[in-house]
């Protein structure tokens, strides 16, 4: 007897609610199975570190959709964690131990939390942000004036210190690399994030790593840094990255290397079963080499392109990788793969806002990053983005001279 | 009731472009394409962010944030992930000033 086969989609965040959409706006008319751990709808993340801890938003308006426009597209949010994978039979195991047989599967599992492995990373105030449960732990801490240390000086870290900030908290960061953002930005523009969070009062420690953290008598945390000197905080949030989620598919025999890897149309090494978002290694549409993109955009863009092609579209997954973070009125931009940069130019803007543009050696546009006050950045950084889309070779000069329209040159 | 009101003078929108016009405690975008003025509420409908910082091409304004967009002549979202319309506002030009009926 033929079984009815669904589309499952293990993960029910921002790719797997996306996706599940996709499924039926493609027309896909049996089944859909959205499995997730997490007890709510697919939402979106990047008010988790922002309009959710300032209190400007709250969860129902983080929702991708609402409860009705699930129910209408009669797609069945499991909430469920999944055992195994059984790619042979199709079959996924959930751990409550009913079986789910799918047409094709999606695995948008996205990442966990690195852990901190100091002494006391397990305390109560001890807080990483990377779910909706826990954003909303971490907000009504941020009350004035309590003392809040953020471990990491990345994206999630600097976001959390700028509404921690906003509702009036003492912040420090620690940062143990020399600068902050990685590598992820040029270091002119890490310096100039540096400046803005100091201008705003947060306490920007770079170079500087804790090593155990105490819980004292009144209830305080006390902060041990590896130079002997002790922080005293009420709340510690951490954001020291994520780890890809792809544990399911490494046990269930795909191709996995901190991350899953997935061709162009975002197959697996296993036909049937399709990666997306924060937990797929895919080819650079620049490099072909393997990446992998923890944002919004990738989130949004491969969702729909894997949905399409677990119903046999076979397209080609081609975006550009874009991100942006919102600290204060200030605004950062990255689009395409600055890294594969040989030279780079700065167009300076009105508003001390600043676009780096970087060139490969055949004069290719392959990367744009921004930063500045988002109204005197935000145009011209969409502009600057359309032009790295569309593989063009601006002459550098061009690209310095404000005079020069950067509409004309696309 | 509704009422006519100077936005803006024609010349402090480049063509095909927006800009923020705050009125009322309401926020709005007059947007002026090829010596046409059109005006919208001022905040994407899919989350906070001023559409006068969003790129205007032809007759689409795209929202700074998620790069959704709309129809700037009748709001009508044109792709994901928006699909809430924008409500939009009469507008015309009289002399060199931009008037818009809110």
């Amino acid at each position: 007897m033929a079984i009815d086969r669904v589309m499952a989609v293990v993960g029910a965040g921002h790719v797997g609610g996306r996706a599940a959409q996709a499924l039926r706006e493609y027309g896909w008319q049996g089944g859909i199975a959205l499995i997730g751990a997490e007890p709510h709808l697919p939402y979106e993340r990047p008010p988790l570190s922002k309009g959710l801890l300032t209190g400007e938003r709250d969860a129902t308006q983080c929702q991708l959709r609402s409860r009705d426009a699930w129910r209408q597209d009669n797609i069945e949010h499991v909430v469920a964690r999944v055992k195994t994978i059984g790619p042979v039979t199709r079959e996924l195991v959930l751990e409550d131990g009913r079986v789910i047989a799918y047409e094709a599967l999606l695995l948008a599992t996205g990442g966990h939390p690195r852990p901190l492995t100091i002494p006391g990373a397990g305390l109560p105030g001890v807080i990483s942000l990377r779910t909706l449960d826990h954003s909303a732990a971490i907000a009504p801490r941020l009350v004035p004036a309590a003392r809040v240390v953020i471990i990491g000086g990345g994206f999630i870290g600097l976001e959390v210190a700028a509404s921690a900030r906003i509702r009036g908290c003492h912040v420090c960061v620690l940062e143990g690399a020399p600068r902050l953002l990685g590598r992820a930005v040029p270091a002119s523009i890490a310096t100039r994030v540096h400046a803005l969070h100091e201008r705003n009062g947060v306490d920007v420690r770079v170079n500087t790593a804790p090593t155990a953290i105490e819980q004292m008598s009144d209830g305080a945390l006390a902060i041990t840094l590896a130079n002997g000197e002790v922080l005293s905080a009420d709340t510690v949030v951490v954001g020291i990255g994520i780890d890809p989620a792809d544990e399911l598919a490494r046990a269930a025999g795909l191709e996995v290397q901190r991350g899953v890897i997935v061709n162009a149309q975002l197959e697996a090494s296993v036909p049937g079963i399709y990666a997306a978002g924060d937990v797929a290694v895919f080819p650079s549409c620049f490099s072909g080499q393997p990446i992998r993109q923890e944002t919004w955009h990738n989130a949004e863009t491969q969702a729909r392109i894997a949905a399409h092609n677990m119903l046999g579209a076979r397209e080609k997954y081609d975006g550009l990788p874009w991100f942006w973070s919102d600290q204060y009125d200030h605004q950062l931009q990255v689009a395409g793969e600055p890294a594969l940069g040989e030279h780079s130019v700065t167009r300076v803007l009105a508003g001390e806002a600043e676009i780096h543009f970087y060139f490969e050696a055949g004069g290719r546009l392959v990367g744009a990053s921004g930063f500045g006050p988002v109204s005197s950045m935000a145009k011209e950084m969409r502009l600057a983005r359309m032009l790295v889309e569309r593989g063009t070779s601006p002459a550098p000069e061009m690209l310095v001279d404000v005079n020069v329209k950067l509409k004309g040159l696309l | 009731m509704s009422q006519w009101i100077d936005a803006a003078a024609l010349d402090d929108i480049e063509d095909e472009d927006v800009m923020r016009f705050d009125h009322a405690g309401h926020t709005y975008a007059i947007y002026r394409v090829n010596d046409n003025v059109f005006a919208s509420d001022g905040l994407c409908t899919h989350e906070h962010a001023y559409l006068s910082d969003g790129l205007v091409m032809d007759y689409v304004i795209e929202c700074p944030k998620h790069n959704g967009r709309f129809d700037i002549r009748d709001g009508r979202p044109l792709c994901a992930p928006v699909c809430e319309k924008l409500k939009t506002y009469p507008a015309k030009v009289e002399g060199n000033r931009i008037l818009v009926e809110v």
